[in-house]
């Protein structure tokens, strides 16, 4: 039986959350609001008026075959910057979970991409990869491939999905190499004795064993590649070219702020926040449950 | 089947050395328990045994094949662990039907061979379950069945029963001895409890902070340790050791009596088993008595040397009580004493 306490009233512990609330309030449920009430407006062409419309904006995406196309895009580029970064990670990780010497060093290195502001990453890879000047370019017109980002728009969604991936490879390895290092020595140990070389371990223990972080992290990778890779795209390819790298995100930004169509903006900023929402949930509810293997 | 060759075994870390030229020769289908405190090296030499940490210098040979740089899997082997170490995601009977499957052992076989381990163990009914939904109890079995369903050569056990309660400790202790006759497979088992040591091996080596102490049988380690360590690590009651003088054939005790014995060796430690003080009125060791512990068959008198603060415990049959403070006399036959040298530890004479 649970004890109930009962304190006098006060205004102390209101005090006390306020900060966060204030600051919840202000910068998170306001704009939140506007958004969804924005998402219920229609401008004049002018910006000098405006008109309540219920859903005519959602209803005007539904019909959109553009939005569905980038929904599209942005699942195929969330799944690949998703199983790139990850497995990256896990494969440096593995290593990383056997290295004895240097191993602070080498771990050290791993995490810094993960300081590296977006748009700075995105900056990088845009030099690495200029057509003109860019090392890349250069090294893969030897091997027979001509690279131009700026034309080609598969180039430019594996350029985006390479560097999105990469800034994402610390925070999966510093996970993984963590999942890794509390499976008992002895499990491995055990393994070992019974026969099973290194790939076998990997394949048979070490990958069963760290799939409670497997899927976490696949939860929160899916969410970083739908929204926190606004900075990368903006700063590599700006959505082009011919918007075959827009993706949810960077419509939003597009269609608001480009296009100056803040309503049709608003309402696809509310379904990616329903979106955010429901990846979260997911989330929660599971690590709550608790994995069994 | 097959014999193990320890030849002047050194494990370092760094520039500490934790093991110094181990040897050891054992036979075929015996059972060596190695024995010591914690920390003195005995999980370090098993698994270097076991190909777990590498040889720094000599060599370890299993059958006639010198194995140091042969991976675990390729030794033979098959190791029990203090924590099980069962594989958490797959069941029982995938634990230990693993090391087969990898060999790539065919279905049937694989079936049978577990099957038969289980009856064994008596785990049948618990084939399909994952390692959590065990007892601990049932959870070393299964560790056992891994090991056995291997058919290894050799069996490694490091501390298996250290995380069970009393009572299941002794009977898994007989089960062990009873599968490994049965089996008859060269065995190497590890523990600090030296009871268990004294009841499991043919032979036992006491290990102490990294040197082999002595190798022998449970009766030559009671009988006539060799150091001053064996002495008071092996035995149950600890035995007796007072710092005499030895004369003339005689050993001048604490307290100012003397006992038949010795040579003219000057300062000595002499060791004398509790439970071979007999109690008769008056015998020449006078102690006084401070408190009495009452084990049914037994009773322990803890006392001091009289007018002395030399410590004594004897274990005397049936039951006995006296007041504290009380002086009982006590002697011993002259076999029964062990005498070491005060320096090196190590003993002296027959
Ligand atoms: N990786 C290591 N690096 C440095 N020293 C180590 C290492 N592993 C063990 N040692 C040292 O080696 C010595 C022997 O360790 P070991 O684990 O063999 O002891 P043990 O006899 O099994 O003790 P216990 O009964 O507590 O299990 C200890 O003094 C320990 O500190
Ligand atoms: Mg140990």
């Amino acid at each position: 039986m649970l004890k109930r306490v009962h304190f006098p009233a006060s205004a102390l512990p209101y005090l006390l959350v306020a900060p966060q609330i204030l600051i919840t309030v202000i910068f998170f449920i306001w704009p939140a609001s506007q958004a969804v009430y924005q998402s219920f407006l229609i401008e004049d062409a002018f910006g000098l008026s405006s008109e309540f419309v219920w859903f005519e904006n959602y209803q005007v995406l539904w019909d959109d075959d553009q939005y569905f196309d980038t929904f599209w895009r942005t699942i195929v580029f969330s799944a690949c910057v998703a199983v790139l970064s990850m497995g990256a990670a896990l494969i440096l990780a593995a290593f990383a979970d056997r290295v004895v010497r240097g191993a602070t060093a080498y771990r050290t290195l791993l995490i810094w991409p993960y300081a590296v502001a977006p748009v700075l990453a995105g900056a990088l890879w845009v030099f690495m990869f200029n057509p003109t000047l860019g090392i890349f370019p250069y090294m893969l017109d030897m091997v027979g491939i001509d690279w131009n980002h700026y034309l080609n728009g598969t180039q430019a969604m594996m350029l985006v999905i390479i560097a999105a991936a990469w800034k994402q490879i610390a925070y999966n390895f510093l996970f993984y190499l963590a999942a890794m290092q509390s499976i008992p020595r002895s499990v491995i140990e055990a393994a070992a004795i019974d026969g099973a070389g290194p790939m076998r371990r990997f394949k048979d223990f070490i990958f069963p064993l760290i799939s409670p972080t497997t899927f976490f992290l696949l939860v929160i990778n899916a969410v970083y590649a739908f929204f926190d890779t606004f900075g990368i795209i903006h700063a590599v390819t700006q959505g082009g070219p011919a918007n075959s790298t827009t993706i949810l995100v960077y419509k939003v930004f597009n269609d608001g702020f480009i296009g100056l169509d803040l309503g049709g903006s608003a309402a696809q900023s509310v379904i990616l926040m329903f979106l955010v929402i429901t990846m979260t949930v997911v989330q929660f509810r599971y690590v709550e449950r608790k994995v069994e293997y | 089947m097959a014999t193990i060759t320890l030849k002047d075994l050194v494990k370092a870390y760094g520039d500490t050395e934790v093991l110094h030229h181990v040897a050891a020769d054992i036979q075929d289908g015996e059972f060596l328990v190695i024995v010591g405190p914690s920390g003195c090296g005995k999980s370090t030499l098993l698994r270097m045994i076991a190909g777990l940490e590498t040889v720094t210098s000599g060599e370890v040979s299993i059958g006639d094949r010198m194995v140091n740089k042969l991976e675990p899997a390729d030794r033979d082997i098959a190791m029990v662990f203090q924590n099980y170490a069962l594989y958490p995601h797959m069941s029982v009977r995938e634990n230990m039907a693993y090391g087969l499957k990898i060999r790539k052992i065919d279905k049937g076989e694989i079936n049978r061979r577990v099957e038969e381990a289980a009856d064994i163990l008596e785990l049948r009914p618990y084939l399909d379950r994952k390692p959590r939904q065990l007892s601990g109890g049932q959870r070393q079995r299964v560790a056992m069945g891994r090991a056995i369903v291997r058919d290894p050569q050799v069996f490694l056990f490091d501390e298996p029963l250290s995380n069970l309660d009393a009572k299941l400790r002794v009977q898994m202790r007989l089960e062990i001895r009873k599968l490994q006759q049965k089996l008859g497979v060269t065995s190497i088992y590890v523990t600090h409890d030296q009871v268990e040591a004294m009841t499991l091996g043919d032979r036992l080596m006491v290990l102490n902070g990294g040197y082999v102490e002595q190798l022998g049988t449970p009766i030559e380690l009671y009988d006539r340790p060799a150091t001053v360590f064996v002495a008071g690590f092996i035995g149950s009651p600890a035995m007796n050791l007072i710092t005499v003088e030895a004369s003339e054939n005689q050993l001048k005790l604490p307290n100012g009596a003397y006992l038949e014995g010795g040579n003219d060796l000057g300062k000595v430690t002499l060791g004398i088993r509790p439970e071979h003080l007999v109690s008769d009125g008056i015998g020449p060791i006078r102690v006084t008595v401070q408190l009495f512990e009452q084990l049914g068959a037994n009773t322990l008198l803890h006392g001091v040397l009289e007018g002395t603060d030399c410590d004594i415990v004897a274990s005397l049959p049936g039951h006995v009580s006296a007041s504290a403070g009380t002086v009982m006399c006590f002697s011993v036959q002259a076999q029964n004493l062990h005498i070491f040298d005060i320096q090196t530890g190590k003993r002296i004479g027959a």
